[in-house]
């Protein structure tokens, strides 16, 4: 034990963890960053799509998302770093009556929190994306606003911000325990040192609840995986994120857009899922997710697919992330279950737990909290997955 | 008109093949059937294929293989790799520039999709080459079910394009016989086993966690296959070097000249250099003057070069400047290569300034090594997929070793399966491993000391793998000891009291056409020697005044051709008779092709310079990257985010070993260095593909329109 060296230890190089500690640092805390891979963003965050978005269906995500999307589109004029954001906008399509009535339903809400959405006729989106395939077509869900980036970039620039700002990282460091003493943290003991410190965060994406664990508590975040894949690059031809949340056979919606690059970047989520931390490429990711992107985009069915992989999301009981202060051991703070929106999330969450540090809340915080407090009952539903 | 295309070849037949017309941009030009794109670009004199979309750079081939989307073109609207698709009548086809459009799609046209063939094999075998091919037939022939699937038109790998006689055990591999014959064999063998199927231009895609492989079938078609064992036969990938100008339109890989000369038989350049004296880049270089192509040096950066030295000496015989110790600086031109300038090393391996050189060329080989493609095989044994590597995909060697290790691992898979209980034979592996051996000791040369009758000299004067002159002597007079065929031959004056009747077998047979006949019946002062000629018969002729040079090339004399034979059972070798005084009759070893090169002096540049390119598919330099080492990251995965390399078509495989070779050079151990994880798709494949969807409707209306 080294003693009291730093003011915050976050768990995890990641979404989350990564724009943490730069705005900790940017807030003048000492934070230290442990992360077992060898560089930022080595788990999940690589295997992100890359798309941004605020248009959730339920405050907290809303108000946080729109947060994340001010610190991503105004990146480059702060910073300098080209991150390839790119406001396409979020489209969710509808086909069929139930997901023309579930997003219509929503939309008073998504307004109400300060999202910039509308519903679209099937002719003005037939304006919008050309390529969409008229046949059933009802309308869908439109938010300009909304957009992609790349999220090895994002990582990489927060990353070099963070250091800047004084944040010290440590990597190939796995975290084997942490020090607890009376109930309160004093800091981590990794592979290969110890480190003190009053704050400790658990970002660690889909092994927090082995890290939450180390503190005694019972955290239910459980990764389940996806599969993506992108494209060689090509002119543009399309602006937004197409969501299609049709559930079909083997699988439950899927997702994609034309990155700032020209490529097309595409997602599925398998039905029922797949549970447990196996990331591993499948053979039946492309048929599936293929034959999904044509019926609904025919154009598609020239692009040539380069390269596919596997990555976690990990997921709580009804799809909202936890975070929030542990009640059983003071100092440990929670910023889990990001349910596989940590990317899109991070900046958001970020700025959050610099204000928990800080304990100086923001004005709707409190309402935040309560829906992401990891004290709530975990029975209502995400809609928009 | 340009017309590079080769119509008379000495060892490769060409056939009469209807033209017809296509067009690049608007301009009519004549395509032979059965080309690719872009050998009938090359045939007509284009070599810059696109310009990349980054920086505007162009770009003309660089693997020929599928590998890499270096030669993308336009074919009537769709972005194709100019290097697989085969020329169509009428096809109109453009340079890429920048970023091409996605063909437009009715949004309300009809889609048919059929479900994704699944089926499952005892073995499945990736690569129709030598190896893969040995390994069928030992599997065919006892009745294994196998699938076999290679990416080319034609089964044989790269024997296809191998015009020389292998070296090698005529007991176990077939030395002596031209690779594109071997080829012929072997697909003749694996063809009469019913239980054997082949898909051609089928690619293996990815080998899946669920053990599952996924194949690219005919071109067109997914199909996911479910083997008991796997074989991968896959063969190799040629290294890259980085330099300033090593992306110009005219500087690829020994297998990519290989494939545009003696497969599609195009010359697709007139002048020549070549990087790597290994045995890949001295066959290329011979087989450029076989195709008539100038070839004005060779460099090889170790004082020795690492290949046969009977692959050597053949070509500096034939007057290619050969410089051991020295190393490429760059490659020079405007929008594609007009000249290389090279340097000699010090025992570092620095350029030496002062000693730089120049030659013109169009053309520069990068023929430094091959590297396994085995990533197949890794995918496998990490998903549990029973797997065995064989030929180059195990280990790079000679084809010959690649037949043997096929035919090992064939036997192999069968007794897995249970189809065989014997044992493989200890023989059999201490073949392979024979056959496997890198060049060995030199011996310097000596002469028998008679001065009569006829006889051969034999200019073999290094330890490999080859025993065909042993198997054709009629009076057993030449010996290659059969427990190790590395030792030298030897000759006996006679056996049972009988000598050489100076039959001339040998001279034929010799792979590396390094034993003559010295003949001194007729005039026992101005002997006759017969040397061995794998050129057209036409631009040699009885009467002509030719240079003889010793066996490394060194001039002796000028002397006049007696005569020129060329006889069915020669198998195309000639054999050109000259008469010369009995002091060097013994030393003469050949004759001398190409006049003098000179270079011109040169700049100085310096080597891995920093505008070199590492990431050829999304054009990163070595500046950058070297930028990052210094800065301290290890993690090649973070290099890529931050610089993309890595992120392009050819999925990471030219630009890694790049990679780790500029971490060395900046001093980093190779431990510390993390690798990026290998991901699918091997090659890129359209969407629809994967979806099922049935195209035959709209292909056969676009055909249609088209006649």
């Amino acid at each position: 034990m080294n003693g009291l060296n730093y003011d915050v230890i976050i768990i995890g190089a990641g979404s989350v963890g990564t724009p943490t500690a730069l705005f900790l640092a940017q807030k003048g805390y000492k934070v230290l960053v442990v992360d077992r891979n060898p560089s930022p963003g080595q788990s999940s965050n690589k295997r992100a799509i890359g798309g941004l978005r605020a248009t959730h269906s339920d405050p907290a995500k809303i108000k946080l998302c729109l947060r994340s999307l001010k610190i991503f589109s105004t990146w480059q004029e702060t910073y300098g770093d080209d991150i390839e954001w790119y406001k396409g906008g979020y489209c969710f399509v509808a086909y069929r009556e139930e997901e023309e009535k579930t997003l219509k339903e929503v939309i008073p809400l998504q307004k109400r929190h300060g999202l910039n959405i509308d519903w679209l006729e099937a002719e003005e989106l037939r304006k919008l994306i050309p390529d969409l395939n008229p046949a059933g077509l009802r309308g869908g869900t439109f938010s300009p606003e909304d957009g992609h980036a790349s999220p090895l970039l994002a990582i990489e620039a927060f990353y070099r911000q963070a250091k800047k700002a004084g944040a010290q990282f440590k990597f190939q460091e796995k975290v084997t325990g942490l020090t607890i003493e009376g109930g309160k943290i004093k800091g981590l003991v990794t592979d290969k040192g110890s480190y003190g410190a009053e704050v400790v965060i658990n970002a660690a994406g889909a092994w927090a609840a082995e890290i939450a664990r180390m503190a005694g508590m019972d955290v239910p975040v459980k990764p389940d995986s996806h599969e993506a894949a992108v494209t060689e690059p090509v002119q543009r031809f399309f602006e937004p994120m197409i969501v299609d949340i049709r559930p079909v056979k083997g699988s439950a919606n899927y997702y994609f857009y034309q990155h700032a690059t020209g490529q097309i970047i595409f997602c599925i989520t398998p039905s029922p899922s797949i549970w447990g931390f196996d990331e591993r490429e499948t053979s039946e990711f492309l048929p599936m997710v293929s034959r999904r992107m044509i019926e609904l985009m025919p154009r598609l069915k020239n692009i040539r697919v380069r390269r596919t992989w596997r990555g976690l999301y990990p997921m709580t009981p009804d799809g909202f992330p936890i975070v929030g202060w542990s009640r059983e051991v003071q100092g440990f703070l929670l910023a889990v279950g990001m349910c596989g929106q940590g990317f899109m999330l991070g900046p958001g969450v970020g700025e959050l737990l610099t204000r928990l540090v800080a304990k100086q809340p923001g004005p709707d915080d409190e309402e935040i909290l309560s829906y992401l407090s990891p004290y709530r009952n975990f029975v209502s539903e995400e809609k928009l997955k | 008109m340009i017309d590079n295309r080769l119509y008379k070849h000495p060892i490769l037949p060409v056939e009469d093949r209807p033209t017809f017309k296509f067009y690049w941009n608007d301009q009519e030009l004549i395509a032979r059937e059965g080309e690719t794109i872009a050998s009938a670009l090359f045939a007509n004199g284009i070599r810059i294929f696109n310009y990349h979309h980054k920086d505007g750079a162009p770009q003309g081939i660089f693997c020929a293989n599928g590998q890499c989307a270096q030669c993308l073109v336009l074919a009537d609207g769709f972005p194709v790799k100019s290097c697989m698709e085969l020329i169509k009548p009428g096809m109109r086809i453009q340079p890429v520039n920048g970023l091409p459009e996605l063909p437009a799609v009715d949004p309300e046209s009809p889609l048919v999709f059929e479900p994704i063939e699944e089926l499952e094999v005892s073995v499945l075998i990736i690569g129709g080459g030598p190896a893969g091919l040995s390994a069928a037939i030992e599997l065919g022939s006892r009745g294994v079910d196998c699938l076999l699937v290679d990416d080319k038109h034609r089964l044989g790998g790269k024997l296809v394009l191998q015009t020389h006689r292998f070296f090698g055990s005529v007991e176990a591999v077939y030395a002596g016989t031209r690779g594109i014959d071997i080829a012929t064999r072997l697909e003749n063998e694996v063809r009469k086993f019913s239980s054997v199927k082949i898909w051609l231009q089928s690619t293996a895609l990815a080998v899946f966690s669920d053990r599952k492989v996924g194949i690219l079938k005919e071109g067109k078609k997914y199909a996911l296959v479910r083997p008991k064992i796997l074989l991968v036969a896959s063969g190799a990938r040629e290294k890259s070097l980085a330099f300033p100008g090593n992306t110009l339109p005219g500087v690829y890989g020994a297998g990519a000249f290989q494939t545009l000369v003696n497969r599609d038989l195009v010359k697709p350049t007139e002048r020549l250099f070549i990087v790597g004296g290994g045995n890949v880049g001295l066959i290329a270089g011979y087989h450029a003057l076989q195709a008539g192509i100038q070839v004005v040096g060779l460099i090889e950066i170790m004082p020795e070069c690492g290949g046969y030295k009977v692959h050597k000496d053949k070509l500096a015989r034939l007057g290619v400047p050969i410089l051991t110790s020295h190393t490429i600086l760059s490659a020079n031109g405007k929008e594609a290569v007009e000249s290389v300038t090279v340097a000699k090393v010090d025992e570092k391996f620095q350029p030496i300034k002062g000693t730089e050189k120049t030659f013109a060329c169009d053309t520069v080989l990068i023929a430094i090594g091959l590297d396994p493609v085995n990533e197949f095989y890794l995918k496998a044994k990490e998903f549990g997929l029973p797997a065995y590597a064989a030929g180059d995909a195990e280990e790079i060697a000679e084809a010959s070793a690649a037949i043997f290790s096929g035919k090992i691992r064939g036997l192999e898979i069968a007794r897995d399966l249970g189809v065989y209980s014997g044992e493989i034979p200890n023989s059999w592996y201490e073949t392979a491993e024979i056959l496997k051996s890198r060049p060995g000791k030199t011996y310097p040369e000596s002469f028998p000391e008679k001065e009569t009758g006829v006889f051969p000299v034999i200019h073999c004067l290094q330890e490999i793998p080859c025993n065909p002159c042993s198997a054709v002597c009629p009076r057993k007079l030449i010996e290659v000891d059969r427990s190790d065929i590395r030792k030298l031959p030897v000759y006996y004056e006679e056996r049972d009291g009988k000598g050489c009747t100076g039959c001339e077998r040998c001279v034929v047979f010799c792979p590396g056409l390094a034993i003559t006949l010295v003949d001194y019946r007729r005039d026992a002062q101005f002997p006759e020697v017969t040397i061995p000629f794998e050129f057209l018969k036409e631009i040699i002729n009885p009467g002509d005044e030719v240079s003889l040079v010793d066996v490394e090339g060194k001039f002796l004399t000028k002397a006049k051709v007696v005569s020129v034979k060329s006889i069915k059972g020669n198998d195309r070798t000639i054999l050109v008779k000259v008469q010369v005084p009995k002091e060097i009759a013994k030393k003469v070893s050949g004759l001398r092709l190409q006049p003098e090169i000179s270079p011109a002096e040169a700049q100085y540049t310096e080597r891995m310079a920093d505008e070199a390119i590492i990431c050829r598919c999304e054009r990163v330099t070595a500046g950058e990257i070297r930028k990052l080492i210094r800065e301290g990251l290890r993690d090649i995965n973070e290099i890529k985010t931050i610089t993309r390399a890595g992120m392009g078509p050819c999925g990471a495989k030219t630009c890694t070993p790049l990679i780790h070779r500029l971490f060395r050079e900046e001093g980093v151990p190779e431990k510390e260095i993390i690798d990026q994880p290998k991901r699918p798709l091997f090659i890129e494949v359209p969407l629809g593909v994967f979806a099922g969807l049935q195209e035959k409707q709209e292909k056969k209306e676009a055909e249609d329109e088209r006649a």
